[in-house]
Parts: structure tokens; C-alpha cells; sequence
């Protein structure tokens, strides 16, 4: 029993060594500006491009959802007006930010993982290697540089979206008018409400990238080891984006 | 010169390699043969540096790839072209731009970099084939595209891991003649590693037999077709006992 906790506990620092080891190389990494620049373009088009339809179409029902659970919610006691202030609020400040990256933690860090997953075990990584190219600069830096700059764009659109939609079920659904809606909005909005979900979304998107490069490149064994590694990066983002979040409100709120 | 020095290697507890020493001397052709899960690729992995030893070294060009920072190891690298088991081709990449990577990261210009791969896939007889993606190749063909990435490069040294596994016998031939003529048109010095015999007797001036990890036997092509080892014999004669 103590020898296996004391197994377990070795092999967990040996996988923070391991994860610490792999954030230094990638810092070196950036010495290879010639190497990663022209792929972050590459990669931000992809995340951006491949991401932002499931963005938006879950902004949009969420917005719908918050605009009718607020007035059913408020129940008459509230000014409906509120609607607007509780949607643009909890879409700028947690919804916006927190359910676009759980659906972009299966979508791009399951594909990051699962394509240098693939790249491992066909030795293409190796490949690369003997070419004399760092894998660090060529394969992570620019997927973990391109998620994190396209992340906050990606979740502004998304709260943009919820916000719309929310306005559109007020309008359609609620009786609420346009002004006052706006009014709702404006009410309790600080510049503090955008700037700490985009910065939210961006330690998401650099946690999302930098756990899928990692386990795809540990990948061992096949493709099994491929599934794996892609379930893997899937649960960890999932777990560390929480983590982050109550971080953040810790933090910044 | 590529020198193994003692070279040791396990895998959890599986010890794969226990000491192989041997020497590569330059513009020969050294072929290491031995039973599957013998170390041999292992062995190659370390000249690169894509795996660390746990004892001994491997000495490339009086350099000890172990010390080597990643600078000197980027430099060493740019010298030798690695052809892969299973070709290890970038699939989202045609055939010209798994070339143009290597030559890439060389510097060369647009134009030197468009006439290597033309003349790399020349010959390999795969002229015209490079707006193709892996994919669309067949086995034999994507081991061509492997080793015209090496070639392309010019390096001082080639290695070749199991060129010829998985291929019939007329493609093991076509490779082979291949690897010859590379030796011929470059004067590079070549290791590969393989279970084929009649490749082996084809490529190699000198032949090393891996067993158990170190090397059993080495020597000239009749050396080892005259050894009287009863390993190496049952080896290369593919007895059952």
C-alpha cells in the first residue's frame, strides 16, 4: 500500500518534471522566430476559421436560454429591463468565455492532440528532427501562440452572438423593447467586463493548445495510443479551464 | 567516421543494447543486421540524437552526441540523412514540399531548393510525382520519396532504417540498386539496418551482426557469408534451429 502511494507519488513529479521540461524547451523555442512565424499564421487561421461556427451556434442558444431563465427568474419583482444587465453580463463574464472553451477543448485541442499524436507514432516527428527542425518551434509554438491570440477573438464574437440573441428572444418572447433592453445592458457594464473574459479566453486557449502539443507528442503505442492521447487532452483542458476560471475570479473579481 | 563507444540502452526494464562498440569508417556502407527487437534501430536513433544513451555514446566526426547542445545538434543533423522504416513522409505535405523541408531549413535559394528536388526525385525514378501526396503512393514508391529527402540533402552519411521491409521482392531490389547508386553518385557513407540478407549482401561492404545487444560479429560480406558463429550462420541462412 505505501510502496504503491509511493509509486504514484513519484510518477506524478516525474510528470510535473516532465511538463516543466516541455514549457522551458518551448520557451527556447522562440529563439526560432523563423521557424514558428510563418506556421502561427497558418495556425490562426485554422483554429479561428475551423472554431468559429461551434462558437457561435452555442452562443446563440445560450443566449436564449439566459434571456428567458432571467425573466422567469425576476418573476415580476425585478425590472425586466435586468434581462439585458444579467445576459451581456454572464455572457461577457463567464458563459461567453468558459463554454466556448470547453467546446474548443474537444474541437482543437482533441484535433491538436490526436495530429501530433499521429505525427509521433508514424515517426514523422522524428522525421522532423533529423531534419533539424525543433519540434517545439515547428509543431507547439505556433499552435499554443495562434490559440491564444485567437481565442479572445473567437469568445468576443461568441458574447457578441449570446448578447444578440439574447436582445432577439427579449424582443420576440418577452416584450421587452430595444431601449430598454440597452438600458439593462449599459446599467452595471465596467470596461473590467470585457477586458477579464478576453483574458480568460486567452489562458484557455494557450492551456487548451499547450495540453494537446504535450500529450499528442507523449503519445505512445499506436493508434490507440492516438485515442488515448486525444481523450486525455480532452479531460485535462476540460479540468484546467475550470481550475483557471475560479483562478481568474479569485484573482481579477 | 561514426564510432558506437560502449553504448548502452533500456527501455523500463528491458535492456535493449549492453555495450555495442563498433566503427563506421567514412564512405562505406555498413549493414547491421540482427533478430527483430535486437536494438538495431535504437542503435541508428542515437547517431541523430533521438534517443539519449544511458551509458557509452555514439562519436560522430570526433563529436559525442550525448554532449551535444541543440545548436551543435541542429549542425550535426544537417550532415546526415535519415530514411525511415515506414518512409515517415508529413502526409499534409506533396511529395516536393516533403523535399523542400530539409532544404529549407539549409537556406538554400527558391531555385537551388526546385533543382535539388527535381534531381532528387530523378533518381529515384520519381520524376513528375511531386504534386502527389503520400497517400496516393504506393509502398515502394513512399520508400523512394524517403530516401530522395535524404539525398536531397546531400549529407555526409545516409541511414537507412529497414529500407526493404514490408516491399516484394522486385521493389526490395529497386531500393537496393537505389542505395548502391546513391553510394556511387555521393560517395556518402551509409549504415542500414536490416533482416534482409540478400539486401544486406547487395549494400554492404562491411556487415555487423547485433546480438543480445552488442555486436556478435563483424566483417566483409564473405567474411560473414563464410563465418562459422553458429548464431550469425543460423542467422543468415534463416534456420528455424
Amino acid at each position: 500500500m505505501i510502496e504503491a502511494i509511493g509509486r504514484r507519488s513519484v510518477s506524478a513529479i516525474e510528470s510535473v518534471g516532465r511538463f516543466g521540461h516541455f514549457l522551458v524547451d518551448m520557451v527556447r523555442g522562440l529563439r526560432d522566430v523563423g521557424t514558428w512565424a510563418r506556421l502561427v499564421i497558418v495556425q490562426m487561421r485554422r483554429i479561428g476559421v475551423d472554431s468559429l461556427p461551434v462558437a457561435l451556434f452555442i452562443a446563440a442558444f445560450t443566449g436564449v436560454v439566459l434571456a428567458l431563465q432571467a425573466s422567469y427568474t425576476f418573476t415580476g419583482a425585478v425590472p425586466l429591463y435586468f434581462v439585458g444587465t444579467l445576459v451581456g453580463k454572464t455572457m461577457m463574464l463567464e458563459l461567453g468565455p468558459v463554454l466556448t472553451g470547453l467546446a474548443l477543448a474537444g474541437r482543437v485541442g482533441a484535433s491538436m492532440a490526436a495530429e501530433l499524436g499521429t505525427m509521433r507514432v508514424t515517426e514523422q516527428v522524428d522525421a522532423l528532427e533529423t531534419l533539424a527542425y525543433d519540434p517545439q518551434s515547428y509543431l507547439v509554438l505556433p499552435r499554443v501562440l495562434a490559440a491564444t491570440l485567437m481565442f479572445p477573438v473567437i469568445v468576443a464574437f461568441a458574447i457578441a452572438m449570446g448578447i444578440v440573441t439574447g436582445w432577439l428572444t427579449s424582443l420576440a418572447l418577452l416584450d421587452l423593447s430595444t431601449p430598454d433592453f440597452i438600458k439593462g445592458l449599459k446599467l452595471f457594464y465596467v470596461f473590467k467586463d470585457i477586458w477579464f473574459g478576453l483574458l480568460k479566453s486567452a489562458s484557455f486557449g494557450f492551456t487548451i493548445a499547450l495540453v494537446g502539443c504535450k500529450v499528442g507528442l507523449s503519445t505512445r503505442g499506436g493508434a490507440e495510443g492516438v485515442g488515448r492521447s486525444t481523450t486525455r487532452a480532452v479531460v485535462y483542458s476540460a479540468i484546467l479551464i475550470l481550475v483557471l476560471d475560479a483562478f481568474w475570479a479569485v484573482i481579477l473579481l | 567516421m561514426i564510432e558506437f563507444k560502449d553504448l548502452h540502452k533500456a527501455f523500463g526494464t528491458k535492456q535493449v543494447l549492453e555495450g555495442l562498440s563498433l566503427k563506421i569508417r567514412d564512405s562505406e556502407t555498413m549493414v547491421i543486421i540482427g533478430y527483430s527487437g535486437t536494438g538495431k534501430s535504437v542503435a541508428l536513433k542515437h547517431i541523430v540524437g533521438l534517443l539519449p544513451p544511458d551509458a557509452g555514446d555514439v562519436i560522430v566526426d570526433g563529436q559525442a552526441v550525448s554532449t551535444l547542445d541543440r545548436d551543435e545538434l541542429t549542425r550535426l543533423r544537417q550532415g546526415i540523412g535519415y530514411v525511415f522504416q515506414f518512409a515517415a513522409l508529413f502526409d499534409s505535405m506533396t511529395v516536393a514540399e516533403n523535399l523542400e523541408l530539409g532544404l529549407r531549413r539549409r537556406g538554400l535559394s527558391h531555385e537551388e531548393i526546385e533543382e535539388r528536388v527535381r534531381e532528387a526525385l530523378a533518381l529515384v525514378d520519381l520524376s513528375g510525382t511531386g504534386e502527389q501526396m503520400p497517400a496516393e503512393l504506393s509502398g515502394g514508391m513512399r520508400k523512394r520519396v524517403g530516401i530522395a529527402r535524404a539525398i536531397a540533402l546531400r549529407p555526409r552519411y545516409i541511414l537507412y532504417d529497414e529500407p526493404t521491409t514490408g516491399l516484394d521482392p522486385v521493389t526490395s531490389a529497386v531500393i537496393d540498386r537505389l542505395m548502391v547508386r546513391t553510394r556511387e553518385h555521393l560517395g556518402v557513407t551509409g549504415v542500414v539496418v536490416t533482416h534482409d540478407m540478400r539486401s544486406a549482401y547487395t549494400v554492404g561492404d562491411r556487415i555487423a551482426m547485433l546480438y543480445e545487444g552488442r555486436v556478435r560479429q563483424v566483417g566483409s560480406v564473405e567474411e560473414i557469408q563464410r563465418t562459422e558463429d553458429p548464431v550469425v550462420r543460423q542467422f543468415i541462412e534463416g534456420r528455424a534451429e
